[in-house]
């Protein structure tokens, strides 16, 4: 069994905001092996980004992690001081955002704002630090490398900038890399260059992925297990063909659902989830799935259910099955 | 690069013919004052009224002046004083803006420097004691007329306290009230602006993307954050010049300044009229080529702007 | 007693064990009443009840308002009027009595104290700070008005209409922007001066002018030929915006007038950056006048300005230095709390900016 990078133990982020707190985060564990390609699902305000964020102790303010441990790579996130996690980051733990657009400062040439990550966590002199960039842009795909290095973002389109925003992430050749909806804003032919990037990457460097997305079709693509989160919850988990073929969780049902399947013979109709996700100001006492679930029941309302075994590495949090139980 | 001389030439044509626009409002509205501006009520000395003469043609129409006037402003001569007893006002504005000049540059480094460290220590303390103190005196500092500041500050430093000297300028202490009056503003109002542009940076995505980098504190405020904050500021020094320009009317006069402000306050009162129309084309030369230099300065720094 | 306490703290600990019944997993029949409804109210009722929560903006209404009501009513009723000069009673001190008055109280005659003293011609500083206030507040008011008037219907035609009309508008606004302003104002009011006492002489309309002066009548023609380029810029560049507003198009595709569009779709959304603007200009037309009365180019003497207030206690700084706080304070406060109002009015309309301030 290969070792684990990431150790996730009831992680609870609040947001303490004039309104009051705001449960970003509540009470997850997740573990991720060496070189696994783990997806989380959910839709916007699920926790997700927050929650994979926080791996690299990003958390903006007025977040605070209120309980709860994150081991990674031996290093205990949760204790580290701010010095101590800017070490970390991008050089164990990188990440690369949804639109490489924005996230590119707009004055800095792409060398510099590539080159300077480098000169951060390596002992490289500035030419070292240049011959790298190179050979790092070559790695993801583009061409006449050294005229690129001195382009601004502006310069670049979008499927460009994030093989660029790539580079940046891969420059230390971290252990972990975060793509938060990293192709959501891009073609979906561009998406699927980058997603083959992105493994091919992965095997060169024996480096473990977080995919953060909504959209099913890149975790069909490229995660071994998935984690689908509702109001700050994981509510299921379980490898890939799991969730996809024998979900166990209403929401995650009707996630999928709500995905269009091209290769489907039969006309399906889309279906979509009704009502609007939870106010984490005032989070329900029970399943926070319950109000939109077709099948709540009055134990749902009242109470959380805990996490139940389906099978190896298969678990889900919902009532419906402790009912069978009962019945 | 061509797009942006082609800019350079059409901004520069522009600024040419703004000088040329106010040279004739100026000659004109001058124009109003009964006997026109070369011969105003005074008893002129004879030398005067044959200079005069001389130059624009003082019993030729108006029109005619105008023509010689405009002449002679192309080629940098601005005419002679009439108190100042027939001396060339080019002399004149030479000797007195190097000492308004002199008081000018320290304020603009002291306002840019001030109002800058300000802006950015507000917006990194948001919400904080020290963000809402720097906001209160930005607030005031922009509400304050410069008159009333600079009273304000002779009366405590140079009435009450008396540890300031209030007249002229004699030493580098000199300096100091009449330097604060004129900066007091502008390092208020790029406070303020900092602080905007600052918190608006900061919270951009490449922000994120800079601190998910490891970099440090120092590297992402400073590198990623201020530089980027502080285009904005740029298109203030054309305002913050003109501004410091006409404050010194004000500040020469209550500290005792021989510079150009208080001289032009001076003709104004004396009605020297060619000296009140002289002084007003340089300063306002002055004004337009500084917006035109901060126009091409912005585009030159920001890569992203497009050149039409 | 002890047995319940433990049961509860095992309910904490693990509420299954304890609550769990079959009747728990019967489908629940309520569950979609949990979607909220928000109360429904008008838009000027949302402004006025967001700007209630502006203290700082609301203080400085009352401020205005107070200040308005003092210039304007104190002066109908006092005692003394501003270009009086009462004989014996020069630079008094505040509440100091001259022989003369002395003589007259001791007769049992009331005489109303100089709260703030006289000045050196015997006038009594208090009116003539409130008067000094009420031209402030005229000026900043109707400068503005031009500002708004003109700014408004130059920038709204140039953003309708577009195209080539548009262009050539625009760029007569990029000259006059270009225009340093003060250095107008100051040209103006010097060579207006003598113009325009023969107009007041000899016109009988005008010579209700002559109590603004060349310095005031500079200011109002300034601004009404350079000012109102800065507001036709905003009202222009929004107008230009919401034009290309979806629904601005869906109303046009469903073929509404260019009456109802501007009138239905456009003039509401311009009013809150037109109050905001035309608030933002009345701070700067008075910081305008007092800055020009100041150097001696405003309102003509005897009528008194804050400015002009100042100057003339400047002269004597050092025996009368309480002289120079009334007005320099007064034009502090006034442009403080015009400043303040209109930066509220900015939030409540723009909530937008709110997040950054």
């Amino acid at each position: 069994m290969n070792s684990c990078i990431l150790d996730i133990r009831d992680l609870e982020i609040s947001f303490f905001t004039q309104a009051g707190e705001i449960k970003a985060v509540n009470n997850i564990s997740l573990q991720l092996k060496d070189g696994e390609v783990l997806g989380i699902v959910g839709e916007s305000g699920s926790g997700k980004s927050v929650a994979s964020y926080s791996i690299m102790g990003l958390i903006a303010e007025p977040g605070k992690i209120v309980n709860g441990n994150i081991r990674f790579n031996n290093h205990t996130i949760e204790t580290m001081g701010k010095k101590e996690l800017q070490k970390i980051r991008g050089k164990e733990v990188s990440i690369v955002f949804q639109d490489p657009n924005t996230s590119l400062n707009p004055l800095l040439s792409i060398g510099s704002q590539l080159i300077e990550v480098i000169i951060r966590h390596t002992n490289k002199t500035k030419k070292e630090a240049k011959e790298r960039a190179v050979e790092l842009l070559g790695l993801v795909g583009m061409n006449e490398v050294d005229k690129r290095l001195k382009q601004y973002p502006y310069e670049f389109s979008g499927g460009m900038l994030q093989r660029v925003m790539i580079a940046i992430a891969l420059a230390c050749e971290p252990k972990l890399l975060i793509a938060d909806e990293a192709t959501t804003a891009l073609d979906a032919t561009i998406q699927a260059q980058i997603l083959e990037l992105l493994l091919q990457i992965k095997k060169k460097n024996s480096m473990s992925i977080i995919m953060i997305t909504h959209d099913f079709s890149v975790i069909a693509n490229i995660c071994e297990k998935v984690a689908v989160m509702y109001a700050g919850r994981i509510i299921e988990y379980g490898k890939t063909e799991d969730i996809l073929y024998n979900p166990k969780h209403q929401y995650t049902m009707g996630l999928l659902k709500a995905t269009p399947n091209i290769n489907s013979h039969i006309h399906e109709k889309l279906v979509p989830i009704k009502g609007s996700p939870v106010d984490l100001l005032n989070p329900p006492l029970g399943c926070p799935f319950a109000p939109r679930c077709e099948k709540c029941m009055k134990i749902c309302l009242r109470s959380m259910p805990k996490n139940k075994v389906i099978s190896d590495d298969h678990y889900t949090a919902c009532w419906l099955l402790e009912k069978k139980l009962w019945s | 690069m061509r797009s942006l001389i082609k800019h350079i030439v059409k901004r520069f044509a522009y600024s040419l013919f703004t000088i040329f626009l106010i040279a004739t409002i100026t000659f004109f509205l001058m124009n109003l004052v009964p006997g026109g501006p070369f011969l105003s009520e005074k008893n002129l000395s004879p030398q005067i009224t044959e200079v005069m003469n001389d130059k624009y043609g003082l019993n030729e129409p108006v029109i005619i002046q105008y023509k010689n006037y405009m002449i002679k402003l192309a080629q940098g001569d601005l005419g002679v004083s009439i108190i100042n007893k027939g001396r060339d006002i080019n002399d004149i504005i030479y000797e007195k803006f190097l000492i308004s000049a002199k008081v000018g540059f320290i304020t603009i480094v002291l306002a840019i420097t001030i109002g800058i460290a300000m802006g950015v220590v507000a917006a990194i303390s948001k919400g904080k004691l020290v963000d809402r103190l720097l906001t209160i005196f930005s607030t005031l500092g922009m509400a304050v007329p410069n008159f009333v500041i600079a009273t304000a500050l002779l009366i405590i430093f140079g009435v009450k306290l008396r540890i300031l000297p209030t007249y002229g300028l004699s030493s580098s202490a000199h300096f100091i009230l009449p330097v604060l009056t004129l900066a007091f503003y502008p390092m208020a109002y790029i406070a303020r602006l900092l602080r905007t542009t600052m918190l608006d940076v900061l919270d951009q995505d490449y922000i994120r993307t800079a601190r998910s980098k490891g970099l440090s504190e120092f590297q992402v405020l400073v590198k990623h954050g201020l530089r980027n904050a502080i285009t904005p500021i740029i298109t203030y020094l054309g305002p913050m010049i003109a501004y410091i320009l006409t404050g010194s009317f004000v500040v020469e006069k209550i500290f005792s300044i021989p510079g150009l402000g208080g001289e032009f306050i001076g003709s104004i009162n004396g009605r020297d009229y060619p000296m009140i129309m002289g002084t007003t084309i340089f300063l306002a030369t002055i004004m337009v080529s500084m917006n035109f230099i901060v126009d091409i300065l912005y585009k030159v720094i920001d890569p992203r702007i497009e050149l039409n | 007693m002890e047995l319940q306490q433990d049961q509860e703290k095992l309910m904490h600990k693990n509420p299954f064990s304890f609550q769990l019944n079959s009747d728990d997993f019967l489908p629940a029949k309520s569950n979609e009443d949990l979607v909220r409804e928000y109360k429904k109210t008008s838009y000027w009722n949302e402004i006025f009840h967001s700007f209630l929560k502006k203290k700082v903006a609301l203080i400085a209404f009352v401020v205005i308002v107070f200040v308005f009501f003092l210039a304007f009513t104190i002066p109908l009723f006092y005692e003394y009027s501003y270009d009086q000069q009462i004989r014996g009673s020069e630079n008094l001190r505040p509440f100091e009595y001259s022989e003369q008055e002395l003589n007259l109280k001791s007769q049992g005659e009331t005489v109303v104290p100089h709260l703030l003293g006289t000045d050196t011609l015997g006038r009594d500083v208090f009116i003539r700070v409130l008067m000094g206030t009420r031209i402030s507040l005229i000026v900043g008011i109707v400068a503005s008005i031009i500002v708004l008037v003109i700014g408004a219907i130059y920038g709204s035609i140039a953003g309708f209409f577009g195209g080539k009309l548009d262009l050539i508008m625009m760029r007569i606004v990029d000259v006059i922007y270009t225009v340093p302003d003060i250095l107008i104002i100051i040209l103006l009011s010097v060579s207006l001066r003598e113009p325009l006492n023969v107009l007041y002489e000899k016109n009988l309309f005008f010579s209700q002018l002559e109590v603004l002066g060349p310095g005031l009548t500079s200011i109002f023609i300034t601004f009404s030929l350079l000012y109102w380029v800065g507001m036709a810029r905003i009202i222009r560049a929004q107008v230009v915006m919401l034009k290309e507003q979806e629904y601005i198009i869906a109303a046009k595709a469903l073929g509404a007038s260019n009456t109802r569009i501007i009138t239905k779709h456009l003039l509401p959304n311009l009013i809150g950056t037109i109050i905001v603007t035309t608030t933002l200009q009345i701070p700067t037309a008075i910081f305008t006048e007092s800055f020009l009365s100041f150097i001696g180019l405003g309102v003509a003497a005897p009528m008194p300005s804050l400015g002009s207030l100042a100057a003339d206690a400047m002269g004597g700084i050092n025996s009368y230095t309480y002289r120079l706080i009334a007005p320099t304070v007064a034009i502090s406060v006034i442009i403080l709390s015009f400043n303040l109002f209109g930066d509220g009015l900015q939030e409540v309309f723009d909530p937008k900016l709110k997040e950054k301030r």
